[in-house]
């Protein structure tokens, strides 16, 4: 090893300012505030490019990461915006959502140190800088689109994730895309289930809107496999069906009591406060949430700490997550974790549910708890809980949210028979491209998966628009 | 996406209306049975409401409402050529029809509307249609008119005695099983403690029983399950697995429950919209 060789000294990780912990704990503003031009610039210059950038390997859509670093540490950040668009439909989502830990940050070489570079906060700032610079430049159409031609048009049933990636991909190479959207909102998980304090849905917006004046059409309130069928839009003169209709129904724990009032899944929860608003309940919307003061939430994923955050905002005394491993298995985002720790939710680890209780009225009054230990490993790795005999507590709770994730949704499935399935219920796509049973209809994101992230949902879309494109040679 | 109003009908005045949709991608789609969720204003609330009748060659599906919260009230603000914000369907599993002899449809209240549909899928089926319909008085009876249109036979009660039989539906829905052994299949929709009532009848005579549950709903496509019911003994989700179930299998004591789980917020909202309106 060549001792003489002059080491060169790297600057810390610069930090996101963030609203402070006890004033964002009742508020449904974003907590995390993005950095400022400056910040991103110094946090930019940090990055060694890397001949062999390990981040790229870990990113699901591969967006050339050292190349818009570098931009951004010159100042340009619209060359850089232009570089992430090249391979990501979404940036100012994916720099929010996104488990940059496992993936970019995780392949960084500054990781060894513990400092890998911010990936995700720079896509962020990116993605907003834009966002809030160029708006007039979006409104008269005056940025790099195709215009749609040659009469190529292909369907986009969802429009979460992996939909609007698909989406996004095909229009801007001169497809013309029509999104068929159960809800009355496009988004999907984006707008019905990440809080508006992780997610602005002001951000989501910008993005479909974005996509609108590249040629993508929205369809609202047409439900695949009930308002419009596969078979039929391929008979209609559609090229290709993209299927990325997302999770479905909720798992529930399957112990007594679960029907009680005041018992819910995570989904309806966070549909009732993100999509219809409920936060402004009975005011400026009328969707109401079930109040809780003692609020428990079963499971550990990101799922489960939204809801809990979620119920600190609505106004709990007290918020505690259920878990039967403990911290270090937890599957959330470190951030959310840490996040939900600093807003004042506790964390009951070890314990898994036997039964809710309820009173005479069928009204949820406590949750009685299982005390675990961690015993051998298992085939995966993990050590596996094991119930501690006879330690069996209960637990005061009004309000109990079970995030414990989703089965696949029978709707599209049960109404188009032609479609493989797996043995789980989830739709079989070929690896590669992303395509089904069907020919010339792909799938991607949870429906084949089940639940899993917003990226891997997007690299899954892209994939199957790069085949699309390919056979449409486009 | 709006969906416009053809034309508005006040059947029981304030209190329930009969709406014609120009929905032509609904009315291609739907079957006796299934449902569509509304919204009636931006971050209003979405409510599933079962569909009346549909005309597939006019493009259009017909719902009828009881006003009963802010989102039913905002609905019957509405007129003749307004619009609805949104209107998603058709949802639900289509009721199962075959050709299987005399089918007793039983109406009550606004669900009265809802069996109509049913009605006449087993009419068209070929099924011997024997209504039974019931109200607290002659001036809350729906849907008399379309269902004798078609019906082989149309039986009415009210409480009051003020038309036809005074009691229940389900004494003449008794009566009707005690004289005529061949009864295939009933079917039963309205408030919960009348298809409770329907089912307890219809189980000593052993004959299936079909019920059209209005659980509380927020998406309608299988995402949250609010309108869990327990159906022997199992948990289903009424929007997906439903609406339709067996009705001497479900728990209606748990389901009227559930109902009122958000009666607090609904009254709140209600009259927080009424001092509103009426300054």
């Amino acid at each position: 090893m060549d001792n003489t060789k002059p080491r060169k000294t790297i600057a810390p990780r610069l930090d996101m300012p963030c609203q402070p912990a006890d004033v964002r704990r009742r508020n449904f503003r974003e907590v995390a505030l993005g950095y400022t031009p400056e910040m991103a610039m110094q946090e930019a210059s940090r990055c060694l490019q890397c001949k062999k950038p390990g981040c790229m390997k870990g990113c699901p859509v591969e967006v050339p990461i050292p190349a818009f670093i570098a931009e951004v540490a010159r100042g340009n950040f619209d060359a850089a915006y232009r570089i992430i668009k090249t391979t990501n439909s979404l940036p100012a989502v994916c720099g929010r959502v996104c488990p940059q830990e496992h993936q970019c940050e995780g392949g960084c070489i500054l990781k060894a140190k513990g400092q890998p570079i911010a990936i995700g906060r720079l896509e962020r700032f990116v993605a907003d800088h834009y966002i809030a610079t160029t708006a007039c430049e979006q409104l008269t159409g005056a940025s790099h689109c195709a215009m749609p031609a040659g009469g190529r048009k292909i369907a986009c049933i969802g429009s979460g994730p992996s939909s609007l990636t698909c989406a996004g991909y095909c229009a801007a190479r001169g497809i013309r895309v029509d999104v068929f959207e159960a809800l009355h909102e496009p988004g999907g998980v984006l707008v019905y289930g990440i809080p508006a304090f992780r997610l602005p849905k002001d951000v989501v917006r910008k993005e479909v809107d974005s996509m609108r004046q590249s040629g993508v059409t929205f369809h609202t309130n047409w439900v695949g496999g009930r308002t419009v069928q596969v078979e039929q839009l391929l008979r209609d003169g559609y090229d290709a069906v993209f299927i990325g209709v997302g999770a479905g129904l909720p798992v529930f724990l399957g112990v007594p009591g679960e029907n009680l009032i005041g018992v819910f899944s995570a989904n309806e929860y966070l549909t009732r406060v993100n999509l219809g608003r409920a936060y402004d309940f009975p005011d400026g919307a009328d969707t109401p949430v079930y109040p809780g003061r003692h609020v428990t939430v079963f499971g550990a994923g990101n799922v489960a700490m939204d809801a809990a955050r979620t119920a600190m905002r609505m106004g709990a005394e007290s918020v505690h997550v259920v878990y039967r491993r403990t911290r270090a298995e937890m599957p959330a985002r470190r951030e959310e974790v840490e996040h939900a720790e600093e807003e004042g939710v506790q964390f009951e680890m070890l314990a898994s549910p036997t039964q809710f209780n309820g009173d005479e009225t069928m009204t949820l009054r406590s949750v009685s708890l299982q005390r675990m230990r961690l015993g051998e490993a298992d085939a995966s790795g993990r050590r596996r809980p094991e119930p501690v005999e006879g330690d069996i507590y209960e637990l005061e709770t009004d309000l109990a949210i079970v995030a414990l994730g989703t089965r696949s949704n029978p709707i599209l499935l049960d109404a188009t028979p032609a479609l493989a399935k797996n043995a789980r219920g989830y739709i079989v796509a070929d690896e590669e491209t992303g395509e089904t049973s069907i020919p010339n209809v792909f799938a991607g994101g949870d429906i084949v998966t089940g639940a899993a992230t917003v990226i891997l949902a997007m690299g899954a879309g892209r994939r199957a628009a790069r085949e699309i494109c390919r056979r449409l040679g486009a | 996406m709006a969906t416009k109003i053809l034309l508005k009908e006040s059947l029981i005045p304030g209190t329930t209306s009969k709406l014609v949709l120009d929905a032509p991608h609904i009315a291609r789609a739907a079957r006796p049975g299934h449902f569509v969720m509304l919204r009636m204003a931006e971050n209003g609330e979405r409510i599933p409401l079962t569909i009346a009748d549909t005309d597939p060659d006019r493009g259009t599906i017909t719902i009828v409402y009881l006003v009963m919260g802010k989102s039913t009230a905002l609905l019957e603000s509405l007129n003749s050529g307004d619009d609805i914000c949104d209107v998603c369907g058709p949802l639900g599993r289509a009721t199962h029809i075959e050709k299987a002899g005399t089918v007793i449809c039983v109406g009550g209240g606004t669900g009265i509307a809802a069996m109509h549909h049913i009605a006449k899928g087993h009419h068209r089926a070929g099924n011997h249609v024997v209504g039974i319909i019931g109200a607290r008085s002659k001036n809350l009876l729906l849907f008399e008119k379309e269902l004798k249109s078609f019906a082989d036979e149309l039986l009415i009660s009210t409480d009051d005695g003020s038309y036809g039989h005074k009691g229940f539906v389900t004494e003449l829905l008794k009566a009707r099983l005690e004289e005529d052994k061949s009864v295939a299949e009933v079917v039963a929709v309205g408030p919960v403690p009348m298809m409770a009532a329907v089912a307890d009848t219809t189980r000593p005579f052993g004959v299936k029983t079909t019920v059209s549950l209005n659980s509380i709903m927020v998406d309608g496509i299988g995402m949250c399950g609010a309108c869990r019911v327990t159906v022997g003994g199992k948990t289903r989700f009424a929007c997906v697995d439903g609406p339709e179930f067996d009705g001497h299998l479900v728990d209606f004591a748990e389901l009227r429950r559930r109902l009122g789980a958000y009666r607090a917020q609904e009254t709140l909202s209600l009259e927080k919209y009424r001092c509103h309106c009426h300054g």
